[in-house]
């Protein structure tokens, strides 16, 4: 569907970051999606957080099940590789993926219709299993590319733009996450980059089963009055609870925060999110609390975003199964035969 | 009372145990077929059970045959009647001039016996309460004292009973010699007792030499662990789970890194079957080898990742432990039902590999295989495998391994390659096979990397809507197919002794019935050529041996003829020379029911000469 090449050049006074690389490297191909599109701000939101960690983008195993969201991975990270599967079942294919090779990073993209309906058991299996990823849901509340009909996250009573009235009601993933075990909990909107970004970075650097929940308005099916994922709706009720800066490595903190305002909170890999408190009494280590506190706001009719749960302690898939170090794709018949003396012993013990 | 002469047999009868499922008779019956081996006499043991855990009936069919036909043969010479709930039925299938085996403690009124058999009570249940107080161990040991009672009846020698007692209970010197306990009261109640030996006997001979004892889908986890498969996930479903809990166990034994004990596999229980796939098809994507076991209703629902599979060439292996369908089927009954369902599984226009192993050693060979071929091809492998081969314990020949193989890994770009500055299209045929390069994720920083879908696209991995291009791609997918005809195992031709218009071809779990039907077709004066089909796509030599012969009968165990199906569609043959010849009721094919239904057609064929007719 990319019919423009993009062009390669780029200002020589580009920034570069610690390996080198510019903003440019880590884009991918020319968004086929509509202009104004809520998940071309999470994509640009992915790329800047991949630029500002400093990862290698080739390291990066970018994973999708079907879908406008699930399209994205082609449009950042060029010089990954890239996984668009089957509907609704990116979660397995990622978990698949990072059996065989424990040493990339993962990232799953998927929408609405993707994991709440036809993957909603993917995906809440993918977390209960823990599986080290960073799984984000670009939430628009619609099934775009088939034109507008209501997915599960629609919220009951809201209007399509058909007019039609949503009467079943909505499926909130992050509730769900946070239920299911997810060791990084987390909701944001697509026009708010300056949460967006952190949290993609913290997430990515998180060893465990992160989620974040992104809301992104349809801007072709579902940004109109009587929707409650349209730009004006989620602005008018967004309910930030903190915001992040991620701070990479262990140097004093350099940024001024008013005493008080501020948790660190440092993760497996050394690296430290600074959470500048919104709400003052939101505590994003207490799972119960935080599920309490998204129900009763939800009530309220109010979206809550920020970063929700983090357990930095957490365990993961490999640690579960006690796998080698080493990933499993690298290992030859040399360490994987048991060879014929053995099938010798095997052989005389079933006669 | 008996007005039919005793069958009188020497290392050639039926012996069936029928019990209730959950009694703990599953392993004093397994013990019995293994003490028959002990004695050099080959056996060939079934096991019959419903799709419940406890109460409901099952049964274990024991064949001694020295002669070694390890198909069913059908018929009973001795049936050992521990389930009340069967025992009509039961009593009836005995053939006449047989045995019935049963617990005399509670009177039996006379109707409820036969005057053609000879009928050997022994008080089971009075034995076993006088010795034993504790109701688990009276369950246990009423099976083990049968057993010896059993063994005296005869004639089988008890040290080698003992002996595998000795083996099974290994350092549990209380269990070893309360077993062996048992098995005498059995074995000297019915010396003392009963006329013993009766016409049915074991006598020990050489017949058995280095064959193992093993059931198929064990042997194919076995296969799974030399042939490299690292990541395994899979959900419950009979009969194939235990392929999957035989892999855990190995890999147990096997996989663990002896300084670190850490796992050099994963085995994830998957949600569903799509889950299983999933993993199966993402691990592969990652260059891992995995697998995922399953059977008839699993492979229904992993049906669209397989066509990923197929379209974006990316490696599985599917182990299909084949069960009576459709639907829920007879979850419990053999079948070699899925050959249709999985040689063109998905939509769109899909071919698939599919490998037939006739034995448990053929399932370790060919699982091992399949994970090169799957590397090799960038497809779904098909290791079908059914429930007479998988869950039955098979004697077969010794599993082998040459230390100097070397996994093929398949057509992989590496970072040096790229470096070099070889052209990388992910599905660009660059030798004519139709088997394209593949990178694995995190190979280079800026070469080689590319996006798969299921979406068509060129050579280049790049999305595209264009008939040509499409046209291109399914063209080299075609190619590719053809590859793999020269890849996998090829068929094995036996030809009749004299030169003959007929052919049989057959594959999988008839293999013993065919080759023993063979023989008692040949008693009756049909010649046959044989050809044992190992895979799908067919080879040439299939070809052939349809152009060789008038007729060709096609044997198999499902209603509809799916191999024949699939022959006369690949081949472009006429159907009418090929004649199906199926057997569905969910038992396993038998010898005779092979030789009656091919020597019925060939009578039906002669044609008798006008004159000697009316003569």
């Amino acid at each position: 569907m990319t019919y423009i090449a993009k062009p390669k050049f780029h200002h020589p006074g580009l920034k570069k970051n610690e390996l080198g690389y510019t903003h440019r490297d880590y884009e991918g191909k020319i968004s086929t999606l509509c202009a104004g599109c809520g998940h071309d701000s999470i994509t640009a939101s992915i790329i800047e957080a991949c630029y500002e960690l400093s990862i290698e983008p080739h390291r990066v195993a970018k994973i999708s099940g079907i879908g406008c969201s699930s399209k994205t991975p082609d449009y950042f990270l060029g010089n990954s590789h890239g996984f668009n599967s089957v509907h609704g079942r990116m979660p397995s294919v990622l978990t698949g993926a990072n059996l065989a090779n424990r040493d990339l990073i993962y990232l799953g993209v998927s929408g609405d219709g993707d994991s709440a309906s036809i993957g909603f058991g993917q995906f809440a299996h993918s977390i209960r299993r823990c599986v080290n990823m960073t799984y984000i849901v670009e939430n628009n509340g619609v099934y775009g590319l088939t034109k507008g009909q209501f997915s599960a996250t629609a919220d009951r009573g809201s209007k399509s733009k058909k007019g039609v009235t949503n009467t079943d009601n909505a499926i909130d993933l992050v509730a769900i996450a946070l239920q299911l075990g997810a060791t990084f909990v987390a909701r944001s909107f697509s026009g708010d980059k300056t949460q967006l970004v952190p949290l993609i970075a913290a997430a990515i650097r998180h060893k465990g089963a992160s989620f974040i929940d992104v809301i992104s308005p349809c801007i072709a099916f579902n940004n109109h009055a009587g929707s409650t994922k349209s730009f004006d709706y989620v602005r008018e009720h967004n309910d930030a609870v903190n915001r992040l800066d991620v701070l990479v490595g262990r140097d004093p903190i350099a940024v001024d925060y008013a005493p008080g305002t501020v948790q660190v909170v440092e993760q497996h890999d050394g690296s430290r999110v600074a959470l500048r408190k919104i709400d003052a009494d939101y505590d994003p280590h207490d799972r119960l609390g935080a599920m309490t506190f998204l129900q009763k706001h939800a009530a309220k009719g109010q979206i809550v975003t920020g970063l929700l749960y983090v357990d930095p302690e957490a365990e993961d898939l490999h640690e579960h199964l006690n796998t080698v170090e080493t990933p499993l794709n690298t290992l030859e018949a040399d360490t994987l035969c048991p060879g014929s003396a053995v099938l010798d012993k095997i052989n005389a013990s079933l006669r | 009372m008996s007005d039919k002469k005793p069958i009188s047999s020497v290392n050639d009868f039926v012996v069936r145990f029928a019990n209730v499922n959950g009694s703990g008779s599953a392993s004093a019956n397994e013990l019995f077929a293994r003490a028959i081996l002990r004695h050099g006499v080959p056996v060939s043991p079934r096991n019959i059970f419903p799709s419940n855990i406890q109460g409901l009936p099952t049964w274990y069919e024991v064949r001694v045959t020295e002669a070694g036909h390890l198909g069913a043969r059908g018929g009973v010479d001795m049936m050992v009647a521990m389930n009340p709930q069967t025992w009509d039925k039961d009593v009836a299938g005995i053939e006449p001039g047989g045995y019935l085996f049963y617990d005399s403690t509670k009177p039996m009124p006379s109707t409820k016996f036969r005057d053609d058999i000879t009928v050997i009570g022994v008080p089971l249940t009075a034995i076993t309460n006088s010795t034993y107080t504790d109701p688990r161990q009276r369950q246990l040991f009423k099976n083990i004292i049968y057993l010896g009672a059993l063994a005296a009846l005869l004639d089988m020698d008890p040290k080698l009973i003992e002996q595998l007692i000795g083996e099974q209970y290994k350092g549990k010197e209380k269990l070893l010699s309360s077993n062996v306990h048992a098995l005498h009261l059995g074995r000297d109640w019915a010396l003392q007792n009963l006329k013993c030996p009766i016409g049915l006997r074991v006598k020990k001979s050489d017949k058995v030499g280095d064959r193992i004892f093993i059931e198929g889908n064990s042997a194919a986890a076995l296969g799974a662990v030399y042939g490299g498969a690292t990541v395994c996930a899979w959900y419950p479903i009979t009969p194939s789970s235990s392929v999957a809990e035989a892999f855990t166990s190995h890999c147990k034994k096997y996989r663990h890194d002896p300084e670190t004990g850490k796992a050099k596999y994963a085995i994830v229980q998957g949600e569903d079957e799509l889950a299983s796939i999933g993993i199966v098809i993402g691990a592969s994507w990652n260059g891992a080898r995995a697998f995922t076991a399953t059977s008839g209703p699993g492979i229904s629902l992993m049906t669209e990742f397989i066509g990923l599979s197929y379209f974006a060439e990316i490696p599985a292996v599917i182990m299909n432990i084949q069960r009576a369908g459709p639907s829920t089927g007879m979850p419990t009954r053999t079948q070699q039902c899925d050959i249709i369902a999985c040689a063109y599984a998905s939509h769109g226009d899909t071919k698939h590999v599919l490998l037939f192993p006739e034995d448990p050693a053929e399932a370790f060979e060919f699982a091992a295989a399949a994970f090169d071929l799957a590397e090799r091809l960038q497809t779904t492998i098909f290791l079908m495998l059914d429930l007479d081969i998988g869950m039955n314990h098979r004697l077969c020949r010794p599993l082998k391994w040459d230390d100097a193989r070397q996994y093929d890994r398949g057509k992989i770009m590496t970072a040096e390659m790229l470096e070099e500055g070889r052209d990388f299209g992910r599905y660009l045929d660059v030798d004519g096979d139709g088997i394209p390069y593949r990178t694995y994720p995190g190979t280079h920083p800026t070469k080689g990397s590319y996006f798969t879908r299921g979406t068509s696209r060129d050579r280049y991995a790049r999305y595209s809507e264009e008939g040509p291009v499409y046209a291109d791609n399914m063209q080299r997918l075609v190619r590719k197919f053809e590859t793999a005809q020269d890849l996998v195992p090829r068929p094995l031709q036996a030809n009749a002794e004299r030169p003959t218009k007929y052919g049989v071809i057959y594959f999988g779990s008839t293999s013993p019935a065919m080759d023993e039907a063979i023989g008692l077709l040949e008693a009756r004066g049909h010649q046959l050529d044989r050809l044992r089909i190992r895979a799908f796509p067919f080879h040439s030599s299939v070809a052939s041996f349809l152009a060789e012969h008038d007729f060709v009968y096609v044997v198999e165990q499902n209603r509809d003829s799916q191999l024949r199906q699939l022959i006369v569609n690949e081949n472009g043959i006429d159907p009418v020379r090929l004649v199906p010849i199926v057997h569905y009721d969910g038992s396993p094919i038998t010898a005779r029911f092979i030789a009656k239904a091919i020597g019925d057609h060939q009578d039906h064929l002669k044609v008798t000469p006008l004159r000697k007719a009316v003569s």
